[in-house]
């Protein structure tokens, strides 16, 4: 398993390089108007624009600019924020925002495996019946109508009905149930979708038939040999979903006023923040590489005929 | 000495699990791999019924602008006509400027319906080429995984937002951004299909018997290619409506004076306390679209499954 391990940790590292590289050299690309102010810009004439932005170093080689990155890197320095928090570390935003998207993140991931997994087991034991079709039309609503348009009408009306409040308040905890709550909705159908998908296929096999044959009650064949064998593959996308609660949802914290992470990256990306952009990008990527890796691990930690040398069978499709 | 036999209840028994399509198999004749998708396809109402859904709202789409002469774009000046109810002389009523509601949704469909065929056809036809080279020559294999590896690292949404950004917000800005990120997991999918398929015994045994190239391809291969990708297509086109709508709501989605049903559900959601109805009926016809081809395509992904077939 070592050698394996050791070329797998290169192969995600040179991953982690490409994809830092990439966006690095993109943001490069974006008109430089981006960098000022609307007033500041107005105000400036063409001789100030450039001091401006050569004392702010954009206008180095990028090849330069990367290495200044990289060095500042290795002290433990992403740089300070440009247009969000002018001259906050980023470090220091990044403390400030990651515990509210984690804690929301962790807590709904909590709820949608329990009842997602609940759901899964339900629908795959009651297939083709009332249960099942009442899980099809949950996920299918769940994951058909884009889900900007049923977490607003959630927050309408939930917190008309039951006079919560619209918006996150730190100090309020029934502010965080509609979140948490809205948060796990599509990862409850993520779960219950594909546990029931797996399960189905594995009823078929063998030796489930086999087990049911020498009289095991449906109950143990169900949970003994079925269930077991169809939470594998989930398994392979748990230490991912886990890292990345981190990374906050765009549409829910903007929708309460949450201020996690979820729109740091476009407010950065909007404002041309880069010191920001970068950061994200490469905690971003870097955590959803780990998690690609622990999950192929994990996986084979739980189903010892998984071949080490297996190029990660990715059998579960969009997420 | 004589026993009395035990009452043998028909409760005691359970019968044998039963496989409709095992049982077929020996009276197997006249298989026809797409007679059969079709047969186990048709056999739901439900999916006639969403299909004639899906025809019908897209035929009216394409019709509507054709023949008739509102202008979905027309600002009234008076202002007794902005914000009017539903029925008052407009069918889904007119929003904050005195547009006609009714006009805007079939305008908007139309354009959202474009965009989810077009990146539909260009992401399978992409993913489809390139996962077929991926995995049928090997030198390939590296670069490909390589690239797979990166775009399937960077956040989505990073990448929708740093291509709309450098393009400017448009109808081919998010083509290309979704495109660019969608045709990867189709190849990658196609590619593993075909590695699969390629070195099956089946098709060994079929070139050892001498089948020629083109028979093994039409005949061994694409059935099993061609289920696959019409379903990635089906689901693709609800997944770019819903993205037109995502995009839209951060702001970088389809400039303003493009009618789409994005713009429309974020503009009837800023007016929903006062006005719900300016966000129900596009949001409506919105998820009838979207649902009618979810189901669709993962009922004809069933279908296709010859496990499936009896």
């Amino acid at each position: 398993m070592g050698p394996y391990v050791l070329r797998r940790l290169g192969q995600s590292l040179f991953t982690v390089v490409i994809v830092v590289v990439s966006v690095f050299m993109l943001l490069r690309l974006m008109p430089s108007s981006g960098y000022f102010t609307r007033e500041d810009y107005v105000n400036m004439d063409a001789t100030a624009r450039t001091a401006y932005l050569r004392n702010m170093g954009v206008l180095d080689n990028p090849a330069i600019q990367f290495g200044h990155f990289i060095s500042g890197l290795a002290k433990a320095d992403l740089g300070r924020s440009i247009a969000i928090y002018p001259r906050t570390p980023v470090l220091t935003i990044l403390a400030e925002k990651a515990p509210y998207s984690l804690w929301f993140g962790l807590a709904a991931l909590v709820i949608s495996m329990g009842l997602g997994l609940g759901l899964g087991v339900l629908m795959a034991r009651q297939k083709d019946k009332v249960a099942d079709g009442i899980g099809t039309v949950y996920v299918t609503i769940v994951r058909a109508i884009p889900s900007l348009i049923w977490l607003f009408l959630i927050q309408q009306w939930v917190t008309g009905l039951l006079g919560w409040p619209m918006v996150f308040y730190g100090d309020r905890p029934v502010s965080w149930i509609l979140p948490t709550a809205s948060l796990s909705l599509s990862g409850i159908a993520w779960y219950a979708i594909w546990l029931r998908r797996f399960m189905v296929d594995e009823e078929n096999r063998d030796y489930v038939r086999f087990a049911t044959s020498k009289g095991l009650p449906r109950r143990r064949v169900m949970t003994g040999h079925v269930l077991r064998n169809a939470l594998v593959p989930l398994v392979q996308y748990f230490p991912q979903q886990v890292l990345l609660t981190i990374a906050g949802s765009l549409l829910i914290e903007s929708i309460y006023s949450i201020p996690g992470m979820g729109g740091l990256l476009v407010n950065a990306i909007r404002q041309q923040d880069n010191p920001i952009v970068q950061a994200l990008v490469l905690l971003y990527s870097v955590l959803g590489i780990a998690g690609v890796f622990l999950g192929d691990i994990l996986m084979m930690l739980v189903d010892p005929r998984i071949k080490l040398e297996g190029s990660g069978g990715a059998k579960a499709g969009k997420a | 000495m004589k026993r009395p036999m035990p009452d043998l209840a028909p409760e005691l028994f359970r019968p044998a699990l039963f496989d409709e399509a095992a049982a077929e198999l020996t009276g197997y004749a006249h298989y026809s791999y797409w007679r059969s998708t079709m047969r186990t396809f048709l056999k739901s109402p439900v999916s006639i019924f969403l299909l004639a859904l899906i025809v019908v709202l897209v035929t009216a789409s394409f019709i509507y602008p054709l023949v008739s002469p509102t202008d979905p774009n027309r600002v009234d000046l008076d202002t007794a006509t902005w914000n009017m109810e539903p029925g008052s002389g407009h069918a889904f009523g007119t929003d904050g400027l005195g547009r006609d509601l009714w006009a805007r949704a079939w305008y908007g469909t139309r354009t959202s319906m474009l965009l989810g065929l077009i990146i539909a056809i260009l992401d399978v036809g992409i993913g489809m080429i390139a996962g077929a080279l991926w995995g049928y020559v090997k030198r390939l294999d590296r670069v490909m995984t390589e690239i797979y590896n990166v775009l399937n690292n960077i956040p989505q949404t990073v990448f929708l937002i740093l291509l709309t950004y450098i393009m400017r917000p448009g109808f081919w800005t998010i083509v290309v951004a979704l495109c660019t990120t969608g045709w990867i997991g189709i190849a990658r999918f196609v590619r593993n299909k075909v590695l699969m398929i390629r070195d099956a015994e089946y098709n060994i045994a079929s070139r050892c018997l001498g089948t020629p190239l083109h028979r093994m391809i039409l005949k061994n291969v694409l059935p099993y290619l061609v289920s696959i990708l019409i379903m990635e297509a089906a689901l693709t086109i609800p997944y770019s409506i819903g993205s037109e709508v995502f995009l839209g709501f951060i702001g970088l989605g389809l400039p303003l004076d493009t009618v789409s049903l994005g713009n429309l559900v974020n503009l009837g959601k800023n007016n929903f306390m006062l006005y719900p109805y300016q966000l129900t009926w596009p949001t409506l016809l919105l998820a009838a679209i979207t649902i009618s081809f979810y189901i669709v395509g993962n009922r004809f992904a069933d279908a296709s499954d010859p496990r499936n077939h009896v």
